[in-house]
């Protein structure tokens, strides 16, 4: 295959403007009460920190991770009030008084949740590091209720990205959590 | 991300005052984009402006038999909606094309029709770029420009140092059933209500690259309304895309036709990922009226609309893309 190059913008690089305008008093942090896992949380936040930054940096809750930070890998899923969304692209303020769940909640007395089983069964995963978001995305699609098939999984997880190419054994260990 | 305070009104009015008292204030609904544009540092509001808790919610049916869409319902609940859903499947199909199950949990119909271009110079804050910095030049004429546009650019936009050049794509899919079912945008503002229709909503770039819609400052979108006319019988979204799922669209085609037999009675074709907006051209559409649904008269149609194409080189398959796309689409639209 003949590699074609690319050729260069015709334009000359632009002088690097500072948008930013001038510099402003740094707005106080403000303290934000959600339900983390069962347990109500007040933390002092600034209000530019994400979700993913607030259960990692301030309420020390690691489980969760940070993978591109940019809504493009799921590996920050996080359930609020039952839903699947990326915590790195939403702000800890705006989920104040909601119910947060992450994969540090998920286990109770009676033991693992019924996703988690499944994963440890089917071996679905490698290294680990998307393990957390793509099993808080299985649980947010199992309350989705809209997945039947092999091919509705496959679609309906795509929102989470496994580097290590586990796809097939997560597929089967969703299916299994479905079907039962 | 640079730092900035964090309203959270529960009144428009209240929401509106707060546009009005700080020039560089923004209201924040998913957060999907924004909050990617701002850790990119295209975006710097000082303030946030939450809309979620604003009385923008809901989808309901209206007396004439029109369906408002709120602009803070999320991307998730419209298209799993049952009056969605059997009224404009078209609709559902398109939103479930787009993005992820979890960003379509987050974003808001309103936030999604504000979603800003994919441009990899607008990203770039060390190339030129006549959206972002007004001017400046366009980094994408003469760059790598494969997901860019083919239609709407006027010919003087060819020249990469043009102060006003710009062919960049309007990325959204669920904005391309809007324009087929030809929505209406209602917003409201310090001028008070009015109503756009979905054809004027989103603009070329022509000498205002920067501007993406025909909003005014410190309006704010109350809902997306959908005519009665819903194609459930013939339609289809098709959309084309480097990996199957969770990509955005290279050439994106929605189709809703009437049928009486064979015979086309209404066609509605609009088309994603090839211009500044979603791209519908009535002349094109008329010629299927009337017709029998063969694959001639498909190709008639297709060639009509990509009539007047520009390619910029690595964009320029895309002219035929979007040809045998429109034709296969209609053909799925009709069977
Ligand atoms: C990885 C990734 C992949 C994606 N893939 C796709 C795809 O394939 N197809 C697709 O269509 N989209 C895709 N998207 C884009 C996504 O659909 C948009 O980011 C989303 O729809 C934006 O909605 P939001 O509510 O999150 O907007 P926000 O980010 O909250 O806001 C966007 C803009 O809208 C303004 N705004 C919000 N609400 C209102 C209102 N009511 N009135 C006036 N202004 C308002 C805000 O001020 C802001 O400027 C993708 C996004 C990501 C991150
Ligand atoms: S195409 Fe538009 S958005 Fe992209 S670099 Fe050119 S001016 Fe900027
Ligand atoms: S870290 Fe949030 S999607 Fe990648
Ligand atoms: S198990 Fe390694 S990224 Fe998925």
């Amino acid at each position: 295959m003949s590699v074609k190059t690319l050729t260069p913008p015709a334009v000359q690089l632009a002088a690097k403007a500072d948008t930013r305008g001038p510099a402003r008093p740094m707005p106080k942090p403000g303290m934000v009460t959600f339900r983390i896992n069962g347990e109500s949380k007040t933390l002092s936040i600034a209000p530019w920190t994400t979700l993913l930054d607030a259960l990692r940096e301030y309420a020390n809750l690691t489980g969760t991770k940070k993978g591109c930070d940019h809504g493009q890998c799921g590996a920050c899923t996080v359930l609020v009030n039952g839903t699947r969304i990326n915590s790195c692209l939403t702000l800890a303020v705006m989920h104040d008084d909601h119910e947060i769940t992450t994969i540090e909640g998920l286990a109770n007395e009676g033991g693992l949740h019924p996703l988690q089983t499944a994963f440890i069964n089917h071996d679905a995963f490698q290294c680990g590091y998307c393990t957390p978001g793509q099993i808080c995305s299985a649980v947010g699609l199992m309350n989705e209720g809209q997945a039947k098939t092999e091919a509705d999984v496959r679609e309906l997880m795509s929102g989470n990205i496994c580097r290590c190419g586990a796809y097939p054994h997560i597929v089967d260990a969703v299916m299994e959590a479905i079907k039962k | 991300m640079n730092p900035f305070t964090y309203a959270r009104p529960d009144s428009v009015d209240k929401a509106l005052g707060e546009l009005r008292t700080n020039p560089t204030a923004k209201f924040i609904g998913g957060g999907t984009n924004l909050i990617d544009l701002m850790k990119e540092n295209i975006e710097h509001p000082t303030r946030l402006v939450d809309v979620n808790r604003l009385p923008l919610g809901g989808i309901s049916e209206l007396p004439d038999g029109r369906l408002r869409l709120g602009a803070t319902v999320t991307n998730a609940e419209t298209a799993y909606n049952e009056l969605v859903k059997t009224r404009y499947p078209l609709l559902s199909q398109t939103i479930l094309a787009g993005a992820s199950p979890q960003l379509r949990n987050m974003a808001t119909n309103g936030g999604n029709l504000f979603q800003r271009t994919r441009c990899y110079y607008f990203y770039d804050t060390s190339m030129p770029c006549n959206k972002r910095q007004p001017g400046s030049g366009c980094a994408a004429i003469g760059g790598y420009n494969r997901i860019h546009a083919i239609l709407g650019t006027t010919s003087g936009n060819a020249d990469a140092t043009s102060p006003t050049a710009c062919i960049a794509t309007y990325p959204s899919d669920m904005a391309v059933a809007l324009a087929a079912l030809e929505a209406v945008v209602q917003v409201t503002g310090p001028n008070g209500e009015r109503s756009i229709n979905f054809a004027d909503f989103h603009r070329l770039p022509g000498n205002e690259p920067q501007r993406d819609n025909t909003l005014e400052a410190n309006e704010i979108v109350k809902s997306i309304d959908l005519p009665a006319k819903g194609f459930t019988e013939n339609h289809t979204y098709l959309k084309l895309r480097d990996r199957s799922s969770y990509a955005f669209a290279l050439v994106s085609v929605a189709v809703g036709l009437e049928m009486a037999g064979n015979t086309i009675t209404d066609a509605r074709i609009a088309l994603g990922g090839v211009a500044h907006k979603p791209w519908r051209k009535p002349e094109a559409e008329q010629l299927l009226v009337g017709k029998a649904a063969t694959p001639e008269n498909f190709q008639l149609a297709a060639d009509n609309l990509l009539a007047g194409a520009i390619g910029y080189g690595h964009n320029t398959f895309k002219i035929d893309l979007a040809k045998r796309a429109i034709v296969r689409a209609l053909g799925e639209a009709t069977n």
